[in-house]
């Protein structure tokens, strides 16, 4: 199967706006659209689903309280209950208040780093990855959307070129 | 324009009367001497409780931690009674108390109650108005785009400061010495005072009756509202003219009256909460109390800002607001809950860490003898709103809003039952007929005078230069 897209230029993210509302009304498909910045309202507009990453970061936090309650359940009731200045070493619940600055910030520490690393496993980001920009323009001031091809390509360019891109470019998907 | 509907306003006055009748059951109830005391108590054991609150059921070991703890601190020099530890200073070797005098502290603290259920209603009715002013001044200060459309409700709720704080002066007024009403304010007894005086004499109260002395703390209450007043006012009226008006003149000075009323306000406020809350316990002292106390209030009043416009907004009124706007208050219910609980563990840990006895007795008489309602509220002012208005999509249905706000009200109403209640009446509270008629009466006065405020006016500000962003205001 032949697996041609044909890339769209823009200049402008309103004319992009307009052109993915149209180009997803005409029931083609978007693989993917190229922005210098985040465009308001476009993920919508492609029908993205929403992120789940708040959720996992919500999981993550939990797992940083439990790790940070037993923690301090183990190393400060159990396994040496000392006398410390007078604090009550005798159950975790009489000496909490103690632990609670380090409970928040273990649960901040693993909701943050482990979101953030779900997040470059996500979207498979790492250092000497090589870039998947198809046009340099794309992170200064230019717009790409990348549409598929399925079946006639001729009418696909005159609809693209109708929404106002400035370009329009066939190539092969590798 | 909104029209009073007849049904709220019967439910306000029901509220209002009901509430009013059983406050002055519940004065009527209260035992005028020791020996009328001590026949409701035997009535009372009959019927199989009443022991739980006793001071006997203390245990020896708090018993003498508040014996050593008056030993090491105030030494041997004659001292007033620390409220509600009567029992405990009984057992205490320096200081002899004969049990007419425990019982003498016994019936005072029992005829506080019904006093300080009303005080704890009023300031939380007023503390409510307060918290919606700041909250408008704020947005009025940092020209918030998506709020306009909720201003006249935030007016509506803020002009209910002036019944509001005049009540709260008329109950400092009525608890002056010279009335012999009440014992609520323990350092407006001129016996503590009273160098003359060998066995009520306590060098403590005498060396703060610099600031702690009635006239100066009638006319500092006076100060407060006045500025809080006089905001209210001026900004509702300034609001209203620029509906009518052919330039943004009164839009500019609405927004220096906001800048200056939120200085004036971070002042009176701290002040407002060192007298009206902290000089309860007028033995101890905590820097953070006033931005304690501001945390509950702004918090309350936002809840309550929501609340209203649900309602007004169910009722058909408010056209253009939508769930993007209440989801940026319900964001704010949700943040500022986190900021309470913040400055209350910031308050409560350093003190339980540092264990400094003139300052852990305030937190030893309430976990003692209010541990539910002392733990409770961290239930229902963090951990209920913290995992329910989390969710993004929660913060845009208005029965969540409307569960999470009714919890947060009640939350911050123990808030502030906790830190009147212990200094006034000890172990001897309850949440029974006179709290909760306090609370229906002034619950009853308070919608009566917001919803008669919003009849004013139109529901929308419309000549504000930001009320088209607030149309389209959109998350």
């Amino acid at each position: 199967m032949s697996s041609k897209v044909i890339q769209a230029m823009y200049i402008d993210d309103d004319v992009l706006m307009a052109a993915v509302k149209k180009v997803r009304q005409e029931n083609h498909h978007i693989e993917e659209v190229y922005t210098p910045f985040p465009v308001h309202g476009l993920d919508k507009a492609m029908g993205l689903a929403p992120t789940r990453l708040a959720i996992t970061a919500f999981m993550y936090g939990c797992v940083g309280l439990s790790v940070a309650v037993t923690m301090m359940y183990y190393i400060m009731i159990v396994d040496w209950p000392q006398n410390i200045g007078g604090k009550p070493s005798f159950s975790f619940l009489e000496n909490m208040p103690a632990f609670v600055p380090i409970m928040f910030e273990m649960t901040v520490f693993f909701a943050a780093h482990l979101m953030v690393i779900t997040f470059y496993l996500r979207s498979k980001l790492w250092p000497f990855k090589e870039a998947e920009n198809p046009d340099p323009r794309t992170t200064d001031d230019h717009f790409l959307m990348e549409v598929s091809v399925h079946g006639n390509e001729e009418e696909l360019k005159a609809l693209l070129l109708e929404t106002g891109a400035t370009e329009i470019k066939v190539t092969e998907k590798h | 324009m909104y029209t009073f509907s007849n049904r709220l306003r019967l439910f306000a006055i029901a509220s209002f009367v009901v509430g009013a009748i059983m406050v002055a059951l519940s004065f009527m109830n209260t035992p005028g001497t020791v020996e009328e005391m001590k026949a409701m108590h035997a009535a009372h054991d009959a019927h199989g409780h009443g022991a739980s609150h006793g001071t006997e059921t203390h245990d020896a070991d708090k018993t003498a931690n508040h014996s050593d703890h008056k030993a090491e601190t105030h030494g041997g020099e004659s001292h007033d009674n620390a409220h509600s530890e009567t029992a405990h200073h009984a057992t205490d070797g320096g200081h002899h108390k004969s049990q007419a005098d425990i019982d003498k502290h016994h019936l005072d603290q029992l005829q506080n109650k019904p006093w300080a259920a009303v005080y704890v209603a009023a300031f939380f009715f007023m503390m409510i108005a307060l918290g919606v002013l700041a909250f408008y001044a704020i947005q009025r200060a940092a020209q918030a785009g998506w709020s306009p459309l909720l201003f006249r409700v935030m007016e509506g709720i803020g002009a209910y400061i002036i019944p509001g704080t005049i009540i709260i002066i008329a109950l400092i007024v009525l608890s002056f010495p010279s009335l012999h009403l009440n014992h609520l304010f323990h350092w407006m007894d001129p016996d503590l005072i009273d160098k003359t005086n060998e066995l009520k004499y306590d060098k403590l109260t005498d060396g703060k009756s610099g600031w702690l002395n009635t006239t100066a703390f009638l006319v500092r209450a006076i100060i407060y509202s006045t500025i809080w007043i006089v905001y209210s006012i001026l900004s509702r009226r300034f609001s209203v003219k620029q509906d009518n008006s052919n330039d943004n003149s009164n839009f500019k000075k609405n927004f220096r009256l906001a800048a200056v009323f939120l200085v004036l306000f971070l002042i009176s406020e701290s002040m407002m909460s060192w007298d009206w809350i902290m000089s309860f316990d007028h033995h101890w002292f905590s820097t953070l109390f006033g931005w304690y106390v501001f945390a509950s209030m702004f918090v309350s009043g936002i809840t309550v800002i929501a609340l209203i416009t649900i309602y007004l907004k169910s009722r058909g009124y408010l056209e253009y607001v939508n769930d993007s706007h209440l989801h940026d208050l319900a964001k704010f219910m949700f943040g500022i809950s986190i900021f309470w609980t913040y400055l209350w563990f910031s308050q409560f840990m350093l003190i339980w860490y540092s264990n400094i006895p003139e300052e852990v007795t305030y937190f030893i008489t309430r976990i003692d003898d209010y541990t539910l309602p002392f733990f409770g509220m961290l239930g229902l002012n963090l951990i209920f709103p913290l995992l329910i208005l989390m969710n993004s999509d929660f913060k845009r249905l208005n029965w969540i809003i409307v569960i999470a706000g009714i919890v947060i009200l009640f939350g911050h109403y123990l808030d502030v039952f906790n830190m009147v209640m212990p200094a006034t009446v000890g172990a001897q509270w309850s949440l029974g007929l006179a709290e909760v008629g306090a609370i229906l009466l002034f619950l009853g006065l308070f919608i009566f005078v917001v919803f008669t405020t919003l009849t004013k006016a139109p529901l929308m500000a419309k000549r504000n230069p930001f009320i088209e962003e607030s149309k389209h205001f959109h998350y």
